[in-house]
């Protein structure tokens, strides 16, 4: 089988078999990550433009880490050095960026949708790398490897994701993608962070944490901005805590051999307490790792040499 | 100069319903006659100089009226302008429209006002039916001089695209305009509940990771005008109706005798928000398309006659507006030009018989804004001639729109505008 897509653009519109393809791919680059030696030259030659028009150190720093080990030549733009605060337009320095011809334009953008809106601009290859409130393809691949690496498998877990699920890319990208697998996922928060129609793409709403996390295989605990939310979403994080923050008596309503994750970073003491974060069901730091060997992965994909060829 | 269209059927509700001839001396309607007389020849045979029609398998309606029309000059000339926005409504069918005042300056006195009648009355085209604003600069603290704009010809108010969120001057403003005989056109939006929303709330727009329109945001302020209505004894018109919760209000009211009456645009009983797919910006508008149950009961309010008419909310925009981040994008889309056949499908369905479709279309707008568009000797004759079968592909590249954002590219429709007359002048012949 050959990946033939030429952009990530989010979940929905990958398939069961990419996905795996993907994650299998992924597997493999971890092994390089893992060498004394961390790089190899398979993109010697390729262009990658990190293209970030939302603050975020952790997942630019991933994909730039990952570009290199590929030895592709990585170069940055962010919202201060590009000229969309000129008042140009994001299709217009899409199109200058089209003019170095670089191979992979990732994209983080405060509109969902903007990867989207590009892709079908350019020649180049586009991952998304977070869109508004919609997709985070690339967060959700790393963490359905780590469950996958971790289990072994992916169909049949239990899946809860607790938070803001509203806001968050992430929860939309990993109820998608942990359904598409054939988890069972679960969603719990308060009502003023469910969007309408959730369950459409693959979830059942739980009344209450309890319910959510009972027989869990796998709890997803979502950051709470609370710099974002003010307090018309909920009132204090005291409350929040009381209500959906993750602490031990909770994790033990899970299977013994619960994982629990977390995006980053981390509010400790409100979605998650000091003590779950720190014991040895959290696989917080080993998503860190997987993160750039599953990016490794999509740029090898749709840069690398067994892409669509014929299509060049 | 005389014109006799012939061979028609001629739909006047009410009035006339039958295969009649029409004779137009320069602007005015002469003489309705029956087929047989006109065979008599004698009529024409005076006349050598008649101008025939041959409107064979056609029907006749009275001139067709859209009071919901943004022409955006003066101001942003880039988008349309008085000239391209009539063009597009004589193409569309429509002999008159209503344009809205939100341009650049706002019409909230009588200078716009003039401007916007002089510039139309120069081009021969269409007519203009301006609307002013109900308060200075539609920023919804003061009233404008509202009777200073019907003195230079406005025939109703409206802050169209804002809302006026304090219900104390909305009172007030009502209360106004009864002294003065003006309806207030009410564009029904509760801002706090839009909060950075771009679609309707629901699970398209959850799919698609956008900010959500709960119908709540315009049935709310449907429901606090309706009682401010029912406080002031105004005649209040609300625009763009787009959800059940609407009609559902709207409906209720009327069976208290309520002055009310409203209308809804072609693209909430023909489309909904499952049509929003990647990202398009020329399906978003506001209100937002809703969902299906939205759009059927929209079509019953159509039907039961709680929706009094079809109004278009033609907006255009340029690429600069719309070809961006969807949540970035301009709401609104152009309607001119799809209206009727829009509308048309209504009949073909069913829906409508197509006497309901001429009076949400033409005599009902009329009525609202005060014109006599009856199909009678000596009324000015502004008329349009529909051909109701003849099927053809949606195509905005073919528009006299300045602007293309239409979301009905390449939909198949049944039915087109053969011929716009207004003042006994043909201003748009099918083909020419
Ligand atoms: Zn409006």
């Amino acid at each position: 089988m050959r990946f033939t897509k030429k952009d990530i653009l989010d979940i929905e519109s990958l398939e069961p078999n990419e996905i795996s393809m993907i994650l299998d791919t992924a597997y493999g680059m971890k092994e390089i990550s893992e060498r004394a030696v961390k790089k190899v030259p398979t993109l010697r030659g390729k262009t990658i433009v990190l293209f970030f028009q939302e603050p975020s150190t952790r997942t630019k720093l991933s994909f730039d880490t990952a570009a290199k080990r590929l030895s592709a030549d990585s170069l940055s733009i962010s919202k201060s050095s590009s000229s969309i605060v000129k008042g140009e337009t994001l299709i217009d320095t899409a199109k200058n960026l089209e003019a170095m011809n670089p191979d992979v334009i990732v994209l983080r953008h405060p509109s969902s949708g903007a990867a989207h809106l590009i892709a079908k601009r350019v020649r180049a290859s586009v991952i998304n790398a977070g869109d508004g409130i919609h997709a985070h393809p690339s967060q959700a691949l790393l963490d359905m490897m780590t469950v996958r690496e971790k289990k072994g498998k992916i169909k049949g877990l239990k899946i809860s994701i607790i938070g803001d699920i509203a806001h968050s890319r992430v929860a939309r990208s990993d109820i998608t993608g942990f359904s598409k697998m054939g988890a069972h996922v679960f969603i719990c928060a308060p009502g003023t962070m469910i969007p309408m129609g959730i369950e459409n793409l693959g979830c059942t709403i739980s009344p209450n944490i309890e319910t959510c996390i009972e027989g869990a295989d796998i709890i997803m605990m979502l950051r709470i901005q609370k710099e974002r939310q003010g307090n018309i979403l909920f009132p204090t994080e005291r409350e929040y805590a009381m209500l959906y923050g993750l602490n031990k008596a909770r994790l033990n309503l899970a299977k013994k051999d619960v994982i629990v994750m977390h995006p980053g970073p981390m509010n400790r003491g409100v979605e998650i307490s000091s003590e779950v974060a720190d014991s040895e069901y959290s696989l917080i730091l080993e998503q860190v790792t997987n993160g750039v060997a599953l990016r490794m992965a999509l740029f090898y994909l749709v840069a690398g040499g067994g892409r669509h060829a014929d299509s060049d | 100069m005389q014109t006799l269209i012939k061979g028609a059927h001629l739909l006047d509700p009410g009035n006339i319903d039958g295969k009649k001839g029409i004779f137009i001396k320069d602007h005015l309607i002469e003489a309705i006659v029956d087929p047989d007389d006109i065979e008599t020849k004698t009529y024409i045979e005076t006349r050598s100089d008649t101008k025939i029609i041959d409107a064979k398998g056609m029907i006749v309606v009275p001139g067709l009226i859209d009071i919901h029309v943004h022409l955006r000059e003066p101001g942003q000339e880039y988008k349309e302008t008085i000239k391209s926005g009539l063009l597009a409504s004589a193409r569309g069918g429509f002999t008159g429209v209503c344009s809205m005042p939100n341009t650049n300056p706002v019409n909230d006195n009588r200078q716009v006002t003039k401007f916007i009648i002089n510039r139309s009355k120069e081009l021969g085209l269409s007519k203009v039916y301006p609307t002013g604003a109900i308060t200075r600069g539609s920023l919804g603290n003061t009233l404008a001089e509202i009777y200073d704009m019907q003195k230079a010809g406005i025939v109703a108010v409206t802050d169209d695209g804002k809302p006026i969120e304090n219900a104390n001057m909305m009172r007030r403003a009502m209360e106004y305009c009864k002294g003065l005989n003006i309806p207030v056109f009410v564009h029904a939006e509760e801002l706090s509940l839009v909060d950075g929303g771009s679609m309707n709330e629901g699970p398209f727009a959850t799919f698609w990771g956008i900010k959500g329109i709960p119908n709540a945001a315009e049935s709310i302020m449907v429901a606090r005008d309706i009682a401010l209505c029912e406080l002031t004894g105004a005649s209040v018109h609300f625009c763009h109706v787009s959800t059940k919760e609407s009609v559902e209000a709207i409906r209720q009211a009327k069976k208290r005798k309520i002055n009310i009456t409203c209308e809804t645009a072609p693209h909430y009983f023909t489309l909904t928000d499952a049509d929003v797919k990647d990202y398009d910006t020329n399906f978003k508008m506001n209100p937002p398309l809703r969902s299906e149950e939205d759009r059927l009961a929209i079509i019953c309010g159509l039907s039961d006659g709680t929706i009094d008419l079809i109004a278009s909310d033609h907006a255009p925009h340029s690429v600069v507006e719309k070809d961006v981040e969807f949540d970035m994008a301009a709401f609104g889309i152009i309607g001119l030009e799809t209206s009727l056949p829009l509308s048309l499908k209504l009949f073909h369905d069913k829906f409508l018989t197509l006497e309901e479709l001429i009076n949400k279309m033409s005599k009902n707008p009329a009525k609202i804004i005060g014109i006599n568009n009856d199909i009678k000797p000596g009324n000015l004759a502004d008329l349009t001639i529909i051909d109701p079968d003849v099927a053809y592909e949606i195509n905005p590249e073919s528009f006299k729109s300045k602007s293309k954002n239409s979301p009905f590219s390449g939909m198949k429709v049944k039915g087109r505008v053969f011929l716009t007359m207004v003042n006994g002048k043909v201003v748009y012949l099918n083909g020419k």
